[in-house]
């Protein structure tokens, strides 16, 4: 308190007419910071912005995901209206993608379907990969007894069927998209758990972690500002391979009745139906495999640029 | 070491108890029962019901199962006129067995080649070809690559069989079709993981001391960020080897793959335990065989906490 009082009483006497500031040889005030203060997330966004790749990436799944909304509105057909006299029409002026089996229009059918995907394919993952993230996280950053533990229970859980899992959502909330997603995510996180838990056990033993540990970090603040960022380029490569897989688990549970059910459609769906008649209608197949690829492209490229601008190590 | 791995397989016995458990309840929770077809009259329904043991309590008839189970004995099939389930896998297993390790050799020699080259050559087309073969593998998934190959290789090219498990010829389609899933997966995790070592300092301690490419590429790159593909090969073995519903039924292989469908659209109580059981055992044992490995693998990675405060 004393010093405190003291200093104050200098700093009075000494004025600041008194200083000269001091310049580096560019004439720049030589004290002024370098850069401003930067959060994490405002430091990665400033760094992706510069990768021309990812923001092209970023652009085709805005356009996906507002084509879901108006692309069914283009065309006059609705997506459910059955035309006996259209049947397995290859992509014309009329129909622009085509039609299917029972001649409904698939441009139409597409985008209703990007709905249900693009839905599933993101809240599945990304729920999967947060349960997954934390749960890893924690068993390996704490070994032992707990890592034991968890990852017996991920034995279990990785072992019970998941169609089981499934059909017992469904009777138990019924049928629909958000069942769906819940079944996913209560066999899906598995995976995700498992690699992180692996990562952090390699990790967990370096110097930064030692530093932060004797510094006195919490056990939270070790994993997820030390441990956590420091595997995300592992962690979003496994969320965008998340991704088509939760799609073609919908497309499977969809197609042997649990789920989404005809009319309404999605992209794995309308690839399973195609790839029954792709020796003649090859296009029912290969458009709804077109979008589906180039949404994973787009992902793998976005989470490429996304593991660069968020990787710590290169910060600068 | 002997202890933690005898610790380690107390606690996988344990694990498999717990998954039998949580399946077994599980299924009995699921609507309908294995007899519910509109030829059986009610009173065959009931003698068939009792003759299963359905009208004990529960709990005891979840002490008879593990009882059985101890003894080896996975129950007898109600939907396959009462094959025992013991034989039912005994004669699928092979089958799968062979495809999944061909599959799984293709998938796990391909994926680290794939990611390797991929991430040495980042940023240049050598790395977008890779990622290219990768993004095809996961984005066309298993149904519609099997129908493809079958088309091109089997139909047009008329260079292999179309379906049909008699000898190597037969074997090669199904390998690639059930393979091409696991290798875009590691070449994925591969080649992230090699990035992800590049910028280590043992790298540039390894650059300082004068190592050729070759021996920082081998030596300390790749064996520090093979752990992720170890990782995953728990699972990816145990789902492998015991079979796929997909593939197995469009290449007409007799495998083990249609029983886990089969048996919950049948609601064959003993089917679906069975293979749980089984398919639990493979898992269980994998990951048993991946956490040992792991300290072999990785020198900093202690499983056992005593061990490192020694």
């Amino acid at each position: 308190m004393e010093a405190a009082v003291e200093r104050s009483e200098t700093q009075e006497v000494m004025d600041e007419s008194l200083f000269e500031r001091a310049t580096d040889q560019n004439g720049l005030e030589a004290e002024h910071l370098v850069r401003p203060c930067l959060t994490y997330w405002q430091d990665a966004w400033i760094r992706l912005r510069k990768n021309k790749v990812a923001i092209l990436s970023i652009g085709i799944l805005a356009l996906y995901v507002a084509m879901s909304i108006v692309g069914p509105h283009m065309v006059s057909f609705e997506y459910k209206s059955i035309d006996e006299m259209n049947m397995d029409k290859a992509p014309s002026a009329l129909h622009w993608f085509g039609t299917d089996t029972l001649g409904r229009d698939l441009w139409a059918r597409v985008w209703v379907g990007a709905r249900v995907s693009l839905a599933i394919g993101f809240l599945a993952a990304t729920l999967n990969a947060f349960i997954g993230v934390c749960i890893g996280g924690v068993s390996g950053h704490f070994g032992g007894r707990v890592d034991m533990a968890i990852m017996r229970l991920i034995d279990v859980v990785s072992g019970i069927p998941y169609l089981i899992v499934a059909i017992l959502v469904m009777v138990a909330l019924g049928a629909g998209i958000a069942p769906l997603i819940i079944a996913m995510i209560l066999i899906g996180w598995v995976s995700m758990a498992r690699l992180v838990r692996g990562q952090v056990l390699q990790l967990k033993n370096q110097e930064y972690v030692l530093a932060a540990r004797k510094l006195g970090a919490s056990d939270t603040r070790i994993i997820f500002r030390h441990l956590i960022p420091n595997t995300m380029g592992l962690i979003l490569t496994n969320l965008t391979m998340a991704v088509p897989y939760a799609i073609f688990t919908e497309a499977f549970l969809s197609y042997i009745g649990l789920g989404v059910q005809p009319p309404n459609a999605s992209w794995g769906l309308l690839a399973r139906y195609g790839s029954q008649n792709f020796r003649f209608a090859a296009w029912q197949l290969f458009i709804p495999s077109f979008f589906i690829c180039t949404t994973m492209l787009s992902l793998y490229l976005l989470g490429d640029g996304l593991r660069d601008a968020l990787d710590p190590k290169l910060r600068r | 070491m002997v202890r933690y791995i005898l610790k380690r397989f107390l606690i996988s016995l344990v694990t498999l108890l717990g998954l039998v458990t949580a399946v077994f309840f599980l299924v009995r929770m699921m609507p309908g029962d294995p007899f519910l077809s509109d030829k059986l009259t009610p009173e065959i329904r009931e003698n068939m019901l009792r003759y299963w043991g359905f009208d004990r309590p529960l709990h005891v008839q979840y002490l008879h199962y593990l009882g059985n189970l101890i003894r080896g004995d996975l129950g007898i099939s109600m939907h396959y006129n009462s094959v025992p389930i013991n034989r039912l896998i005994a004669d699928a297993f092979p089958q799968s067995a062979d495809l999944g390790i061909r599959a799984l050799m293709l998938a796990v020699v391909m994926g680290t080649t794939l990611g390797i080259v991929s991430a040495l050559n980042r940023g240049r087309w050598l790395d977008y070809a890779c990622i290219l073969v990768a993004i095809i593998g996961v984005s066309l998934p298993d149904f519609i690559m099997g129908y493809l190959l079958q088309f091109v290789f089997g139909l047009k090219l008329k260079l292999l069989p179309i379906a049909l498990w008699k000898g190597f010829k037969y074997t090669i389609l199904p390998t690639i079709a059930l393979s091409f899933y696991t290798t875009a997966l590691l070449t994925r995790i591969m080649r992230a993981s090699m990035l992800e070592v590049v910028h280590q300092d043992f790298i540039k301690v390894a650059k300082a001391k004068g190592l050729s490419t070759f021996q920082i590429v081998w030596r300390h790159q790749i064996r520090n960020a093979i752990l992720p593909v170890v990782t995953l090969l728990g699972p990816i073995t145990a789902a492998i080897l015991t079979g796929t519903f997909v593939i197995e039924s469009i290449y007409a292989v007799p495998g083990m793959g249609k029983y886990y469908v089969l048996g919950i659209q049948n609601l064959d109580y003993s089917q679906i335990l069975g293979l749980t059981v089984f398919y639990g055992a493979f898992l269980v044992m994998a990951n048993f065989a991946v956490d040992i490995v792991y300290g072999f693998i990785d020198p900093r990675i202690r499983v056992d906490r005593r061990e490192r405060g020694a």
